[in-house]
């Protein structure tokens, strides 16, 4: 990689980590407020401004960057050819920062105290939606780029399957287009124009419908780089080999196909909408589990190469021998394993009946915290400490801090979000700055376990530091490293020809038919109805 | 394409149970009819409060003999903030905002609905254990959102 193209990947990522680090100052306090700590400063506006800013700049900001950021460095050192289109490149980062910072702006001002699903006729300033929309554009710039530089390699190498990193990388960009479709129909359709006074009114049900048809392949996008890491990096940093390459591109696939056509499970206690389609979005949603499972299989197998050639013996005794000191790795393993649990949590949330039982209690926010908040965060704060000594040709420094910290936030998210799912279960919802109600009698089930959730968030919040400083330090400081290099994972069985499942292209029309399916349809049923749309409702 | 035969045996294996997860969900929502609340009413939100729908507010018996409770949701109450119903009857909820999204959730027990400017959301359900329940509004709705709350009082069935 050379130096200038080292620079586009790292403003991206340090964008990313700037972002994190406010948002995990503000998560900090509301895990505070929400236990009633009698911070100087409380008080309602504050918090459901902070808990806005904190959705924005933790799962649409500091992701997006993250994963652009590792795209560039995936990209460039598994192809190995210089990165074409680098203007556009740059030219896209500086869109999605403007963005960001417009959007950034209103929030901090008061003018966007939306949350980060930002559901009318709540209202925001239009440079919200606007600065908001702008990001996904810059998105969509290194989308692009992806596209270009995959383009550009297949020509050099006809008939050679990409690499895997980069067929998951592609799969990302697929998803994400598909995703990114449902957000910008709302906001140029109905966001943009309503808050600008030009569209007198917008119907809720339909702007959650293209909400949500955008916010669950999200998770998918903030998930699909994270497998890329486990597969196509881990096995190699803990010494192993891949188990299997070829069933990883099919997983891949899978997600291509499967995730956008789900979002309605968001929607299951929403008016407006048949039962026979959330019932169909439903069915989808179980299969998506599939590819998980699969590279579940995969990922453990791959340790356990690892272990074993680390000289792990017996059933369980290759465990030990990974090499549970290393940044990388811990942080890596530690988020796997929280996704198993945040695996479970998301079947109960995905069925049907279930749902009613814990549909916006805090028992959301625990599941969330391990999923993205965990098996994507922690993966990307892995991948950062794999990163920086490579792009900056500096090795990491303050190492013992980098050691535990991994450690430390898989501790503080355990006690975070075990006691968001009881709260949540008891019935406490998400989204308040105090759930005491005036201190009717049942709210002491829950109100009693706040200060646990607090304590969990406070330990979060010294992890996330920690990984800040690492970082800092770490690019500070001087001493000279220059023989590392960016290395991925070999498999078992290294594919030589392409097969179906590496015919993206394909896979990308089957994937546009079946949104299309899945939305075109409830969309036409709901614009059949005689809808009054609501004007919109300023937050003071 | 080759797969190690324990990846495939797992393969299979996920594959059964994620048919038996949908196939459970498919039998209840057919045989049993189950399904979330996904009644489909529109109405116009300036409409609500004087709409024959919402008239009279609160519990109201049926001709049937089945009981009715009717909620208007506004920032940052629910009307009437106090709702009293027998155990053991089946109460049909319909629900409307006049603003803008809320939420109405029956502490402890299933009862969980969106209440969506524009449209009436319905539910049916049974109570069987008498009591105070708590009544909170859970979507985010504006600054006073944690004090939207009300009331339920289950009764005991008369003997
Ligand atoms: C320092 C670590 C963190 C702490 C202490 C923390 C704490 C919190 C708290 C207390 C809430 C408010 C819950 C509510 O009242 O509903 C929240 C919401 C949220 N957090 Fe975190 N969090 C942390 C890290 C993260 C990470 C790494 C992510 C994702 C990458 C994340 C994503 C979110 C999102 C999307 C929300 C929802 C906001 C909403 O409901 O509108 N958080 N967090
Ligand atoms: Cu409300
Ligand atoms: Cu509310």
């Amino acid at each position: 990689m050379t130096a200038r193209e080292a620079r586009l990947a790292l403003a991206h990522l340090w964008f990313a980590v700037g972002a994190f680090g406010l948002a995990a100052m503000m998560g900090v306090m509301q895990g505070q407020s929400r236990a009633n700590t009698a911070l100087p400063f409380r008080s309602p506006k504050l918090f459901y401004l902070s808990v806005t800013a904190h959705g924005v700049l933790m799962a649409l900001v500091f992701t997006t960057f993250f994963i652009m950021g590792l795209g560039y460095v995936l990209c460039r050192t598994t192809f190995d050819r210089p990165l074409v289109a680098p203007r556009l490149a740059w030219v896209s980062f500086w869109v999605a920062v403007a963005g960001t910072v417009a959007a950034a702006a209103m929030i901090l001002l008061g003018k966007a105290t939306v949350l980060y699903t930002f559901y009318p006729p709540l209202q925001a300033h239009p440079l919200f939606y606007i600065g908001a929309t702008l990001l996904v554009v810059g998105s969509w710039g290194w989308g692009a780029v992806m596209l270009l530089n995959t383009r550009a390699w297949r020509r050099e190498h006809p008939g050679a399957p990409l690499p895997l990193a980069m067929h998951g990388i592609v799969a990302t960009v697929v998803v994400w287009y598909l995703a990114t479709a449902g957000v910008a129909a709302e906001m140029l359709f109905l966001l943009i124009p309503w808050s600008l006074g030009l569209r007198e009114t917008v119907d809720p049900v339909l702007a959650r419908m293209l909400f949500w048809w955008f916010g669950h392949p999200l998770v998918y996008f903030w998930l699909l780089p994270a497998y890329v890491v486990w597969y196509a990096v881990l096995p190699r940093q803990a010494g192993g080999k891949l188990f299997s390459d070829s069933l990883g591109r099919v997983v891949f696939v899978l997600f291509i196909l499967l995730s956008t056509p789900v979002g309605l499970h968001h929607q299951f206690l929403d008016p407006g909408i048949s039962g026979d389609w959330k019932l169909a979005h439903t069915f989808a949603t179980y299969a998506i589990l599939f590819p998980s499972l699969v590279t579940a299989f995969t990922i453990v197998a791959s340790l356990e190469i690892a272990g074993r050639m680390r000289g792990g013996t017996g059933l369980f005794g290759w465990i030990r021998r990974l090499p549970w000191d290393q940044p990388f790795f811990t942080a890596v393993a530690l988020a796997i394993l929280t996704f198993v649990v945040g695996g479970f949590g998301g079947m109960i949330n995905a069925a049907y009946g279930m749902n009613a039982m814990i549909h916006n209690t805090a028992w959301v926010q625990g599941h969330f915290h391990l999923t993205v908040g965990t098996a994507s965060a922690l993966t990307f704060m892995g991948a950062a400490y794999w990163m920086w000594p490579r792009l900056t040709g500096k090795p990491l420094r303050l190492l013992a801090l980098a050691k535990v910290q991994p450690y430390l936030w898989f501790v503080g998210m355990l006690i975070f979000s075990t006691v968001n799912h009881i709260t949540g279960l008891l019935g406490m919802p998400r989204r308040v700055y105090d759930a005491s109600y005036g201190g009717e009698p049942i709210t002491h089930t829950w109100q009693d376990w706040t200060g646990l959730s607090a304590l969990g968030g406070s330990i979060l919040f010294v992890s996330a530091m920690s990984f800040v400083l690492v970082l800092v330090a770490t690019a500070v400081g001087n001493a000279r490293e220059t023989d590392l290099s960016f290395e991925y994972s070999e498999a078992l069985e290294r594919p030589t020809a392409r097969t179906t499942w590496d015919r993206l292209g394909l896979w990308t029309a089957v994937a546009v038919v079946l949104v299309l399916l899945a939305y075109a349809w409830p969309i036409w049923d709901l614009l059949q109805l005689e809808r009054f749309g609501s004007r919109g409702f300023a937050v003071p | 394409m080759r797969v190690d035969p324990y990846e495939r045996a797992w393969m299979w294996a996920s594959a059964v149970m994620i048919v038996a997860f949908v196939a459970t969900i498919a039998y209840g929502a057919v045989t049993q009819s189950y399904h979330p609340p996904s009644h489909v009413e529109t109405i116009d939100p300036k409409q609500v409060w004087s709409s024959p729908s919402f008239q009279p507010l609160g519990v109201v018996e049926r001709a049937d003999g089945s009981i009715e409770v009717r909620v208007i949701a506004h920032m940052f109450a629910f009307q009437k903030p106090e709702i009293e119903v027998p155990a053991g009857r089946r109460v049909t909820f319909r629900l409307s905002s006049v603003d803008v999204i809320h939420g109405f959730q029956i502490v402890g027990t299933n009862a969980n609905t969106m209440v969506m400017p524009g449209y009436v959301s319905e539910f049916t359900t049974v109570f069987e254990k008498p009591g105070e329940y708590l009544i909170v509004c859970n979507e985010y709705c504006g600054l006073s959102h944690h004090v939207m709350h009300a009331k339920l009082i289950v009764t005991p069935r008369a003997r």
